[in-house]
């Protein structure tokens, strides 16, 4: 076990270093978009007296790798500092906006990994029968549809014509959970249908991928039945692919979420990003990018770690 | 008309203002002809529903708003922020349903004759949402925050023409100007001039998103959804629903779905495409409302080509205006006529005949100026109007008939108002209304105005436009504001296509009066307080 703790804080320290390159990347790609926040703010009724008021008032009359240096020090003790527009606190800003985006991640998770693992072990078992091509035919069709327009056939059916779900995931507080589950249903759906394919194609391959192997073979010999064959023995070997496939997808749930968020108003972080930008806010925008990488670096290390445990031959390396 | 259908309307015309009670709307209505369930039902269809009843929630979607959007008056400018400054916070003077202008929170105004003192006379009875009354202070304090070293409003260059603003006892103040200006009134309707309260040392509390509107803040989440109730204490008739949900929903389709699922009651805007599939819906009814929000295509007339007046005219005969509104804005705006003046505006001319579009005009004006072949190119974005550059490549097909050659440039969405309005010489421009043609000419056609969008310089206009400034007699001012608009349109450098409409929609159950506002969406962001559920 000391290994992995000791790649566990090697990874983590990549990490760090990776967000500190990224924060620079996104500071600088925000510097050099046109336009500045003082011309987003006042639009087309600006003046140039008083956009200067504006920039001087926001602190935006220094230099920007200045801005930059201050920005850092205030993050490494733990204040993200003031959304530039708003002047409330980043932390404020995302704080509910973060955990709503993490519940539909969740929700979409909850439902979608199981679901295509337990498919991807289906079709597997029944592989190129025509379960296994409708399966398939189908979850590629969702994954190949934009999330916007998977989201809109939702609507028009489930919404709309039947009735079923609301169409506006806009959520209050005190509501129920129950609630809450009925009105983000959709936007929750639309996610799993984007992640679902890749996930079961995964399984799929790699327990098929093993069924080739001289042990497997052998089990069939001493007359394993054929579920009992992958489930017991496929299953445990392919779990390092699979693993490294969900973990990706579900960074993807929390950071691919913004088309769904506008379709569905959802109010998560994906919403606040785009404001962000258009803004030029750059604070908010940093945070929202750095809380999105820092999802992807932890996911990752997570699945690294998942496969290493399942794997007792990486677990001892020689 | 028939006598009889005649009599109906007007029976029900009289009820509807109130004149006629039900008991005698009934005995009419039996005496001429009408059997007692054909009057008992057209009192419940036509006249009931016209009656303002209080009650219920409201709940609007909403577009364009963002999580940026905050209660500084001074940087008011998504369409969100202006429709809950017209609930929660309130003006001096408001632009009616008739599109003229009354009394908010000022009762009464009057100007010296050479137009530069105003006085207004404040209502006494008007409260803050803590019940604290409304003073002079307070007004005194909202203007000043758009005036002075400093101020950060984007509301300052039209209050540049005030040179103190005082606290004339506690109901009234005085404002004075360097310069005559018979629309101050007017002015006092503009989104950012809100009222807020004043703290002790003379600056503006906004910050919190107290006001003296008609609704009070429950609840504000940025971006997401604004929760408010009645205002007790508001100073007004109306505000007839008990809440107001007002919901952010910038998708159009999402907007769209909530009212016709039934989500939300109104939306503020309509997608143009889907309009038509909108209207089939037997609950819902599209709102079409004209307003003064205009397209300008402004050419420096001080460039070449655009510095001949036959070049501009040739131009503004080579394009098809009635197809461009049918074809890009589905019906949904009015032709212009190159002068800055919509039909909704005071003053707006009736006399000066429409431009048609005629190639060979517009080919005989090319030949007066000695030009043998026009290629210009034309900025637009689709930032400023979805469809903006689809307006100019249709253009440029109808200028093509009278051999010209219109090149449409697609500029980046971002920064186009300052890398490209005001640099390029000729580009797409989208105006919000303004509610007077002097503001309008002042702003943008002034000689010496910064942002003079087609550097037009003419003598006559620019002696009229101070002429008319100061003058408090309405026939004069109609009269010369006429010649202003007869000599932009055949001297002036801008082509102006069509005014936008202001496109919108409501569930069948909420009501209004006969009239909306053009101001803005939704009766002129008023209909918060004007709209009742049937």
């Amino acid at each position: 076990m000391g290994d992995i703790v000791s790649i566990v804080m090697k990874r983590l320290g990549l990490g760090l270093i990776t967000l500190l390159v990224i924060s620079i990347i996104i500071f600088f790609a925000v510097e050099l978009l046109p336009g500045d926040i003082a011309q987003a703010v006042l639009g087309q009724g600006a003046t140039e007296d008083n956009l200067a008021a504006l920039r001087k008032e926001l602190g935006l009359d220094r230099a920007a790798p200045v801005r930059y240096l201050e920005w850092l020090g205030n993050a490494l003790t733990g204040d993200f500092g003031n959304s530039l527009v708003s002047k409330t606190s980043v932390s404020e800003a995302i704080g509910t906006r973060f955990a709503n985006t993490l519940f539909l991640a969740v929700y979409a998770a909850v439902i979608s990994v199981p679901v295509a693992i337990f498919l991807g072990v289906l079709v597997a078992l029944f592989r190129n029968s025509v379960f296994d091509r409708v399966a398939n035919v189908v979850t590629l069709t969702s994954i190949s549809s934009p999330e916007f327009f998977l989201g809109y056939i939702l609507i028009l059916f489930l919404a709309v014509k039947g009735g079923y779900f609301p169409a506006i995931a806009k959520l209050d507080d005190g509501m129920s959970l129950i609630d809450k589950l009925n009105r983000t249903f959709l936007p929750a759906l639309t996610m799993v249908l984007v992640v679902v394919a890749h996930m079961m194609r995964m399984t799929r391959a790699s327990i098929i991928n093993l069924l080739a192997s001289p042990y497997v073979e052998m089990a069939r010999l001493k007359g394993v039945p054929a579920w009992k064959v992958i489930v017991k023995h496929t299953l445990p070997n392919a779990w390092a692919p699979v693993i490294n496939v969900v973990a990706l997808n579900l960074a993807y749930l929390i950071t691919g979420v913004v088309l769904v968020e506008v379709v569905f108003v959802y109010p998560g972080i994906g919403q606040l990003l785009v404001d962000a930008v258009t803004k030029r806010d750059f604070p908010v925008v940093q945070a929202c990018c750095l809380i999105f990488a820092a999802t992807f670096i932890l996911l990752n290390l997570a699945a690294d770690v998942g496969s290493i445990l399942t794997n007792p031959r990486l677990r001892h390396p020689k | 008309m028939s006598d009889k259908k005649q009599f109906k309307a007007l029976l029900t015309r009289d009820a509807k203002s109130g004149k006629l009670g039900r008991r005698d709307f009934m005995r009419y209505a039996v005496a001429a002809g009408m059997t007692i369930p054909l009057a008992s039902g057209l009192w419940t269809s036509e006249v009931a529903a016209a009656t303002p009843k209080r009650g219920g929630k409201f709940r609007v979607g909403v577009h364009d708003v963002n999580t940026s959007d905050t209660f500084d008056p001074g940087t008011y400018l998504s369409v969100g922020m202006i429709q809950l400054a017209h609930t929660h916070r309130s003006y001096l003077t408001e632009i009616t349903p008739e599109n003229g202008l009354g009394p908010d929170m000022a009762d009464s105004w009057s100007a010296t004759p050479d137009a530069k003192t105003w006085t207004f006379e404040l209502n006494k009875s008007a409260t803050f949402h803590n019940g604290r009354k409304f003073t002079s202070k307070d007004a005194v304090a909202s203007l000043n925050h758009h005036r002075g070293e400093g101020s950060t409003s984007a509301a300052a260059a039209l209050l540049a023409t005030v040179v103190d603003v005082k606290a004339k006892g506690d109901h009234a103040i005085v404002i004075e100007l360097n310069q005559g200006s018979a629309d101050l009134p007017w002015f006092m309707t503009d989104y950012h001039l809100a009222i807020c309260p004043a703290n002790d040392d003379g600056t503006l509390a906004w910050q919190d998103g107290m006001g003296a509107g008609p609704y009070k803040i429950v609840e504000h989440k940025p971006g997401i959804s604004t929760n408010l109730e009645r205002h007790d204490g508001w100073h007004r008739e109306g505000a007839y629903f008990d809440t107001i949900e007002m919901l952010g929903l910038n998708d159009p389709n999402a907007r769209q779905t909530a009212l016709i699922t039934g989500d939300v009651d109104a939306i503020t805007s309509v997608d143009l495409k889907t309009m038509a599939l909108m209207a089939r819906n037997k609950n819902l009814i599209v709102e079409n409302v004209p307003s003064g929000s205009a397209i300008t295509l402004p050419m420096f007339c001080d460039h070449a080509p655009f510095d001949n007046v036959d070049v501009r005219l040739a131009l503004k005969y080579a394009i098809d205006r009635k197809e461009i509104v049918e074809k890009i804005m589905f019906g949904t705006a009015t032709v212009g006529n190159d002068y800055h003046v919509s039909s909704g505006m005071p003053y707006a001319p009736t006399d000066i005949p429409q431009r048609p579009y005629d190639p060979d005009k517009a080919k005989f004006h090319l030949k007066k100026a000695g030009v043998s072949s026009l290629n210009v190119d034309l900025s637009a974005a689709d930032s400023i109007l979805p469809g903006a550059v689809d307006l100019c490549v249709l253009y440029s097909e109808h200028a093509k008939k009278a051999g010209i050659s219109i090149n449409p440039v697609r500029e980046a969405n971002d920064g186009y108002w300052s890398d490209v309005w005001l640099k390029k010489p000729w580009t797409f421009v989208k105006w919000g209304a303004r509610p007077t043609p002097d503001q309008m000419f002042t702003l943008a056609y002034k000689d010496d105005a910064p942002w003079n969008e087609s550097h037009w310089q003419n003598k006559r206009f620019n002696e009229l436009l101070l002429i008319a400034k100061a003058e408090l007699d309405d026939k004069l001012r109609a009269e010369q504001y006429r010649e202003m608009c007869q000599i932009a349109s055949d001297d002036g450098g801008t082509v102006i296509p069509f005014f936008a409409n202001f496109v919108y929609a409501r569930n069948k159950k909420v009501a209004h009066g006969p009239n909306l506002a053009a101001a803005w969406e939704l009766d002129g962001g008023r209909g918060y307080h004007r709209w009742w559920f049937a």
